[in-house]
């Protein structure tokens, strides 16, 4: 462990330390391609004045209030989808058609429909995750052995007690690739609704992307651009990390 | 669960009764009538093994007494009340092990234990506890199902079927994936537990001698649409030695009916 994090940690010096002597070797305009010490100003100043984290803060709330909302909205409905062919015939291709819609493509009706107000930006969240979290949902608790379900019903399972004790458990892995695919669709949009939508009542990382690009600030891009890797990094670290591993554990190969 | 007298005198020695069951499967190819006006009589901490060749019925007859499909025609009686569903009265240990993943083994043996009512969380462990050590899997109370040879994985479901202390114990072929040195170690254990614990049992079976081995009484299925063919009362004391001279006696006997009874079916 201790050594792919250390190959990781080179690895990326040794990127670090090429870029910054191509940038010395002014083989580029340096306004276009900063090198990675000015960068490395830019955020250090960009932290210590408050402007990194309190965008970060605004956009992790975005997400996370909207990130929340697709879940409890797709994971009732897709188990919904899975008990109910009526539910599957209707909802579920509902879900599969605006699946393939970029959810940054709500944006639009979002600021007709809500302003430009928090509630535009969660709904283009809520858009990017609930239909994957519902397909992954409907197809991993029909894949359940139908054995399982006799089994816990002989053993007195009904109801409420085996959706909670039978169907999300043994959908899980499913449930959590949904999630995960959900999470990264959010994030994505999210990003592109910040980018193209300006919102008044908070001032987000694609914001501050955004206006970088107005001010000619490159060092301010490409800062925030690594901003935005590292929490995506770090949130799959942190978030999925420890369930995959969990889930490794207990269902052997299959997850 | 309560011990259930029955409410007539008629009904109190059998534990289970089928009277007249049929049922059906339609499927894609047509139906199947996988039982044909099927009786039988279980009594009180009777053990009864069910005996046939592949496909006659056996796993449906299980299913109906379970509660878990419902008979076409005819009744079906636990303790003298006729069965609608599954109850925690009637166990079952399915064919395949059907352990959850999710949990660890001590979690799947909880199972059952967390549906019963007025049961806390500390005796609950305690009692899993105990049906884990009977089937000698202490050790492996935290292992996950995955990491479970076949034969572990059988005992873990003995133990959950046991744990909720059912009256009733069905089995359909538990121990058909086993070794056979596994297998008698478990054919001991469960005759104790059984004279022990006072169960009435319905064991499913295609080897003839695993039959006579556990069974106070063999019945004899055949296919086709699924019947009972006859019976033998095993009248050898026990513990059974499934090598000794009694069994081979018997077994060559049943062996030798089925034989007769069903000549396309092919030798297992
Ligand atoms: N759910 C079902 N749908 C359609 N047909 C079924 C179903 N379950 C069982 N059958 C049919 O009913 C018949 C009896 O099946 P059953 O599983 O009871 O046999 P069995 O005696 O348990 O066989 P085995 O020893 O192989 O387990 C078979 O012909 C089978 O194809
Ligand atoms: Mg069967």
């Amino acid at each position: 462990m201790t050594k792919r994090v250390l190959d990781f940690a080179v690895f990326v010096l040794l990127l670090l330390a090429a870029w910054e002597a191509l940038v010395r070797a002014e083989l580029w305009n340096t306004v276009l391609l900063p090198a990675p010490s000015t960068v490395l100003a830019y955020l250090s100043g960009a932290l210590l004045d408050g402007t990194l984290l309190d965008a970060a803060a605004v956009t992790a709330r975005r997400l996370g209030v909207g990130y929340l909302a697709g879940m409890l909205a797709g994971l009732p409905l897709g188990l919904l989808c899975s008990r109910f062919q009526s539910a599957r015939d209707t909802i579920g291709v509902l879900a599969l058609g605006l699946q393939t819609l970029p959810s940054v493509c709500w944006a639009p009706l979002a600021l007709l429909w809500f302003g430009q107000t928090e509630a535009a930006m969660t709904f283009v969240v809520v858009m990017g995750t609930t239909w994957s979290i519902l397909l992954a949902t409907a197809d991993g608790v029909r894949a359940i052995p139908p054995l399982w379900l006799r089994a816990a019903r002989t053993m007195g399972s009904r109801r409420l007690h085996t959706v909670l004790h039978v169907l999300l458990p043994g959908a899980l892995p499913a449930i959590v690739s949904g999630l995960k695919q959900g999470w990264a669709f959010a994030w994505r949009s999210l990003m592109a609704a910040e980018i193209f939508i300006t919102i008044l009542t908070g001032f987000g990382l694609g914001q501050l992307l955004h206006y970088g690009r107005e001010l000619h600030a490159m060092d301010q891009v490409l800062g925030v651009m690594t901003v935005i890797v590292a929490i995506g990094l770090l949130a799959e670290q942190i978030l999925f990390g420890p369930v995959e591993r969990w889930l490794r554990r207990r269902f052997g190969m299959t997850a | 669960m309560t011990e259930a007298a029955a409410p007539n005198g008629e009904e109190t020695a059998a534990k289970l009764t089928l009277r007249g069951v049929s049922k059906t499967f339609r499927g894609a190819n047509g139906a199947v009538t996988a039982l044909a006006a099927v009786d039988l009589e279980v009594a009180e901490g009777e053990f009864v093994c069910l005996l046939g060749a592949s496909g006659c019925g056996k796993s449906t007859l299980l299913a109906l007494v379970a509660g878990l499909e419902r008979p076409d025609e005819g009744e079906i009686l636990a303790h003298g009340q006729p069965v609608t569903g599954p109850g925690r009265d009637r166990m079952v240990m399915f064919q395949e092990h059907a352990l959850f993943p999710w949990r660890t083994v001590l979690g799947n043996v909880l199972f059952g234990l967390e549906l019963k009512p007025g049961l806390p969380r500390k005796s609950r462990i305690e009692v899993a506890r105990y049906y884990l050590e009977l089937v000698g899997l202490t050790k492996f109370a935290h292992a996950a199902v995955h990491e479970l040879s076949g034969g572990m994985k059988q005992r873990v479901a003995l133990a959950r079927a046991l744990a909720p202390n059912p009256q009733v114990l069905l089995m359909d072929e538990p121990f058909a994936a086993l070794d056979a040195m596994t297998r008698e170690r478990l054919y001991g254990d469960l005759q104790e537990i059984c004279r022990k614990r006072k169960k009435t049992v319905l064991f499913v079976t295609h080897n003839v001698r695993e039959a006579c081995v556990l069974g106070d009484r063999v019945v004899v299925m055949t296919p086709r649409p699924g019947r009972i063919h006859g019976e033998f009362r095993v009248d050898l004391p026990r513990p059974r030695d499934i090598n000794g001279i009694g069994i081979a006696t018997l077994a060559t006997r049943i062996t030798a009916t089925l034989r007769a009874e069903e000549p396309q079916e092919p030798a297992r």
